[in-house]
């Protein structure tokens, strides 16, 4: 059964519209915000990851002489060559 | 039992059995939050004492729980990281803190924001809202730490010393908040512990925990995976998967 | 100096040659050779006490020189200073004995690590945590605070910075490594000590209003030999992990 009788009601909330749909709201934009940025960080990773891969198959050098990524974002420390 | 934990420590093992997992987590999130929001929000009845400014009650205590569980989790982790050395769980840990600043963030100012139709005020020194804003400076506290090392390991044991510090002192915090609480403002009105909700009301909230649960567990796959491939990307099988990828 | 400090110590445990007597004997030289050090440089010894003197005097010039509102909030702001007073010395704990290495020898010496950082913990609220309790009274009567209650603050505050300075050495521990640790360790140690600062108050602020204080002392109590128990390993590994790292 619903709990208001139409959608205007809804979205009054009986008098407590701001208060109810700025919780909802910041709640739903930070989990989204926190989809995103996962989504972006390991898309952004795959692109450096799979650009170094290329690099040193075009180069044949051996593998064991890279460093690890060390930063947030991974694409900081690029080769100034590639 | 312990073969288990070493396989479940080995990063490609555990990249292997999330991405058959995450699936499973992110669905679960969605229908749950999804269904929870809106019987909350637009079937579940409107309190006979706040009216409809209870329903702030479904997005403040699912964040709450999440950020006081979430806490626990990364000082388990840390102390696996310590006893063990497993890096996954560390790495587990180093996913967790974001989110769980956020869900602490969250839940004060949906408090503070209930405050304005219950109090009349936008902040008071509540229990439960002033153990929340000592959590978030706990929060940021690992968070700044681990940021303050260059090297990543001194950076992962400290954060984990913090994390175990921190949740050995949550419940004192708490209780003695609590304490403060009733000697200076004798018990008024507590937003959130009510005798008796009836089941229309607190089974969506029911939803809505479980749907965050399920939500820090697929988000913290997913960014945990991450988190494989930036540390181990020198490694064998993270160049092939690469390599396979393309 | 720290480096023949410890040599003396191994070897007269040997002589002793009994396992408990030699670390008895290492924490009496750890406490002697910290207050020495300590009692050295005098200056930076005083520098909380003024500091504690200091912020108490802002609070009449920034609220009000009204005697009954200052002895309203007197338990309150005296505590509050003598906690940031504490937290002001604790990021030289292990500083000086981190630069020159002497804590790296304490970390080689045979004995258990927690145990000797526990000695230092000791010397640190020896001298500041109990100065700044013995001063609290004199504070207390700038601020109007009724008489009968000055006993009882110098006593929580003697039981609230031991508990200060052990919860506070595992945040100095953590950020001994760091070049700019000190912001840092304030954020990291302020909300672990609200716990001592409430039933702190509370002790001071029930004396004032003439209740019994002794549950009060007692939690203070309880807390400390909490921190007595837990802190030593945290500020052990935590010291292992700064200079490792």
């Amino acid at each position: 059964m619903m709990a208001f009788d139409s959608f205007a009601d809804f979205l009054a909330m009986g008098g407590h519209a701001p208060y109810v749909w700025s919780s909802w709201g910041i709640t739903f934009l930070l989990l989204i915000v926190a989809v995103l940025h996962a989504r972006f960080e390991r898309r952004q990773l795959l692109t450096t990851l799979r650009r170094r891969v290329r690099r040193e198959q075009a180069r044949h050098q051996p593998v064991a002489s890279q460093a690890p990524l060390n930063t947030a974002q991974g694409g900081g420390n690029h080769d100034p060559q590639a | 039992m312990w073969a288990f934990i070493h396989k479940l420590g080995s990063p490609k093992w555990f990249y292997r059995i999330s991405a058959k997992l995450q699936p499973w987590f992110w669905v679960a999130a969605a229908g749950l939050i999804v269904t929870g929001s809106l019987w909350g929000l637009a079937f579940a009845p409107a309190d006979y004492q706040q009216g409809n400014s209870f329903r702030i009650l479904y997005v403040h205590v699912p964040a709450a729980f999440l950020a006081q569980s979430i806490f626990v989790s990364m000082a388990i982790a840390g102390l696996v990281y310590m006893v063990w050395k497993i890096k996954v769980a560390d790495m587990a840990a180093a996913v967790m803190a974001p989110l769980g600043a956020a869900m602490t963030f969250i839940s004060l100012f949906s408090g503070a924001v209930w405050g304005v139709p219950t109090w009349g005020t936008w902040w008071m020194w509540d229990a439960r809202l002033t153990s929340m804003l000592i959590l978030l400076f706990l929060y940021l506290g690992v968070i700044a730490l681990r940021g303050a090392f260059t090297s990543r390991d001194s950076a992962s044991r400290a954060a984990s010393v913090l994390a175990m510090v921190g949740v050995i002192n949550i419940p004192i915090i708490k209780y003695s908040v609590d304490w403060w609480y009733t000697l200076h403002q004798p018990a008024t009105f507590t937003i959130t512990s009510r005798p008796a909700m009836p089941t229309e009301m607190w089974l969506p909230l029911l939803l809505m925990v479980l749907g965050f649960y399920s939500f820090f567990i697929a988000l913290t796959l997913m960014r945990t995976r991450s988190e494989i491939l930036r540390r181990e990307s020198n490694k064998r099988w993270v160049r092939e998967l690469v390599e396979e990828g393309q | 100096m720290q480096v023949s400090d410890t040599a003396p110590v191994a070897s007269a445990g040997v002589a002793l040659g009994e396992p408990g007597g030699n670390l008895m004997v290492a924490i009496t030289a750890t406490l002697k050779r910290d207050l020495t050090l300590m009692l050295r440089r005098r200056g930076e010894m005083l520098n909380p006490l003024v500091f504690f003197a200091l912020v108490i005097t802002l609070f009449p010039i920034g609220i009000s020189p009204d005697p009954e509102l200052l002895a309203l909030i007197a338990p309150g702001l005296l505590w509050v200073a003598a906690l940031l007073a504490a937290l002001l010395s604790l990021d030289s704990l292990f500083r000086s004995d981190y630069d020159d290495g002497s804590l790296e020898q304490l970390m080689l010496a045979p004995q258990p690590l927690a145990a000797l950082s526990l000695a230092k913990v000791a010397v640190h609220w020896l001298l500041t945590g109990l100065p700044l309790a013995l001063m609290a009274p004199v504070l207390g009567i700038m601020l109007a605070l009724p008489a009968g209650s000055y006993l009882i603050l110098a006593l929580s505050l003697a039981l609230g910075t031991a508990s200060l300075s052990l919860i506070g050495a595992i945040g100095a521990a953590l950020t001994v490594g760091l070049a700019k640790g000190g912001v840092l360790l304030s954020l990291l140690v302020l909300p672990l000590y609200i716990p001592v600062l409430i039933f702190g108050t509370g002790a001071v602020q029930a004396a004032v209003f003439g209740d019994g204080v002794t549950a009060h002392l007692a939690i203070l109590g309880a807390l400390l030999a909490g921190a007595l128990i837990f802190a030593p390993w945290a500020i052990a590994a935590s010291l292992r992990i700064s200079i490792n790292g």
